[in-house]
């Protein structure tokens, strides 16, 4: 009872923690490039006038218009339930392990991409393109770098991963080496980050995410920008506690939670500004060089792979 | 012996055995010039901390004289060899187009998987603990091979053959704490010279064909005319 109770409360605390993260990330970069800033609670702002505002929906939509916005997020948030944030062992994680978490993620991706060509638009239906190409480029690179640590632990279970790594002392595999770097590429391809799609403009010809959210008002664009918030959550999220994973709470002691919770927060707060450094320190690429970035993102994690074959087995 | 057991140096040595072989492949993939002369640096400084921390493990000390000629010639004067004649034939901002990029990765991934297997009965003959990287050098002379034979700008191929030598040297270091001294020496030295040996016939090559293309070599001048 009481897992099943800290396993709500810690998806709550995902989903309401994705719009600050999201928000810091904005502010770091603000202060990095000498501007003022909206403060990091900035985006609970927009969502709450988002919510109250009326849905406008185009003539030419059809259902699959109204349900996507509802789709994509109870399947985001479903996959908030999985990941283990705070503590592991809790009776959530049993339910699905990161193979579903990828399929989570390639369901809400299709009926986004779908709800992005319904209207009819010139401009949904390019970013539904352009979406499916990164995604079909980012998917075996990330599965092969979730084996190649699913080879060293004997588990896909994030969970039992991560409780894996933390019982063992410290080891420095040179597969997981490859696979963070590989990781980090797919993150940042898949959250629509800034070497692979800004996030900080409607105006650009180059946009992926955001044209195909044009067409959504209200409600509606409340939950897709939630949505895509909550999915740069999991991900960092993810790479702290698959990473480093020390801090993690292995009992429901409420020391150990407490301590769980405090790791995670500067964890993340560490990588937002990681990321935002990143944002503020490289251009966004041309489009036809995505395919080259992922195919790096591939390479790295096939190498993890391989060097996991050759030298950390016998 | 699994990764486990061994020592936390040690495994540092896996981890940068494995950076090296990852040079490797973005040497194959690399298309400017000059970010490709910095990779091989970069190449040659990992093969430096290589070298350094098995020497210090070891307790070999003569480990350390090749590290730092590691250090002077693959880091420093062959990189700065390159990129002073790449200045000087005005080359600096050309693109080299890797035809078919990916193909070749693919390719690089399946060398890896083939010395992997040939080195699988050598392996037993090593009782270092790092004897499982002698797959990887070996993976990083084939690599270094096929740049050479999928570039065609003469840049390119003398990188990839400096990089063989660094697989060799690699391979020399963690399978038996390094060649004797004297055949070490020789082989630095014989790379020096070919560095500068090198330089010359990049100025030949362009002024016979014009170009550092040397497909143009396939060409009969007196046919084609």
């Amino acid at each position: 009872m009481k897992g099943w109770l800290l396993a709500l409360v810690q998806t709550g605390l995902l989903a309401f923690g994705a719009p600050f993260l999201a928000g810091w990330v904005k502010w770091i970069k603000c202060r990095l490039q000498s501007r003022q800033g909206p403060p990091p609670w900035q985006p609970y702002r927009d969502l709450l006038r988002l919510f109250g505002k009326e849905v406008v929906v185009a003539e030419a939509a059809s259902p699959i218009f109204r349900i996507a916005p509802y789709v994509v997020f109870s399947v985001t948030a479903l996959a908030c339930s999985v990941v283990p944030m705070v503590a592991i062992g809790l009776p959530t994680a049993a339910i699905a392990d990161v193979i579903v978490l990828v399929g989570f993620f390639a369901l809400g991706r299709f009926f986004l991409a779908l709800a992005g060509m319904d209207v009819g638009t010139s401009f949904g239906g390019m970013g539904s393109s352009r979406e499916m190409t990164i995604a079909s480029l980012a998917e075996p690179a990330m599965l092969l770098g979730v084996f190649t640590l699913a080879m060293t632990v004997r588990s896909t279970n994030l969970a039992s991963m991560i409780g894996y790594l933390i019982e063992q002392p410290f080891q420095l595999y040179p597969s997981f080496v490859f696979a963070a770097m590989g990781l980090v590429l797919v993150a940042v391809a898949e959250t629509g980050r800034i070497p692979v799609d800004n996030p900080a403009t409607h105006l650009e010809l180059t946009m992926v995410h955001e044209a195909m959210i044009l067409e959504f008002s209200g409600r509606h664009l409340a939950l897709m920008e939630w949505g895509a918030m909550l999915k740069l959550m999991i991900y960092s999220v993810l790479l702290c506690n698959l990473f480093l994973p020390w801090g993690v709470a292995v009992d429901f002691a409420p020391l150990s939670l407490l301590i769980g919770l405090g790791a995670i927060t500067l964890k993340l707060l560490l990588l937002g500004t990681a990321l935002a450094v990143a944002e503020t320190g490289l251009a966004k690429m041309r489009l036809f060089r995505v395919p080259q970035y992922l195919g790096l993102a591939f390479i790295l994690c096939l190498l993890g792979m391989l060097s996991h074959v050759i030298l950390e087995v016998n | 012996m699994t990764l486990t057991q061994l020592p936390l140096a040690e495994q540092f040595v896996l981890t940068l055995a494995a950076l090296i072989l990852f040079t490797s492949f973005l040497l194959l993939a690399q298309s400017r010039i000059v970010s490709l002369i910095h990779t091989f640096a970069w190449q040659g400084a990992l093969l430096f901390i290589a070298t350094c921390l098995m020497a210090l493990t070891s307790g070999r000390h003569h480990l350390f004289i090749s590290a730092f000629m590691t250090l002077a010639l693959k880091v420093f004067f062959i990189p700065w060899q390159l990129r002073r004649l790449v200045v000087r034939l005005d080359i600096r901002r050309e693109v080299e187009t890797v035809g078919n990029a990916s193909l070749v990765m693919i390719g690089g991934g399946a060398l890896v998987l083939f010395s992997y297997y040939v080195v699988l009965p050598i392996r037993e003959l090593s009782f270092l603990a790092t004897r499982n990287t002698i797959a990887i050098s070996l993976a990083v002379i084939l690599i270094g091979m096929l740049m050479i034979i999928t570039r065609r700008k003469a840049v390119a191929q003398v990188i990839g053959f400096m990089s063989m030598e660094n697989g060799l040297f690699f391979a020399a270091v963690v399978a038996t704490y390094g060649m004797p001294m004297v055949v070490e020496l020789g082989v630095a030295f014989d790379v020096l010279v070919a560095a500068i040996l090198f330089g010359i016939f990049f100025f030949q090559l362009r002024s016979g064909i014009g170009s550092l293309d040397v497909d143009h070599l396939n060409r009969l001048h007196e046919v084609d005319r």
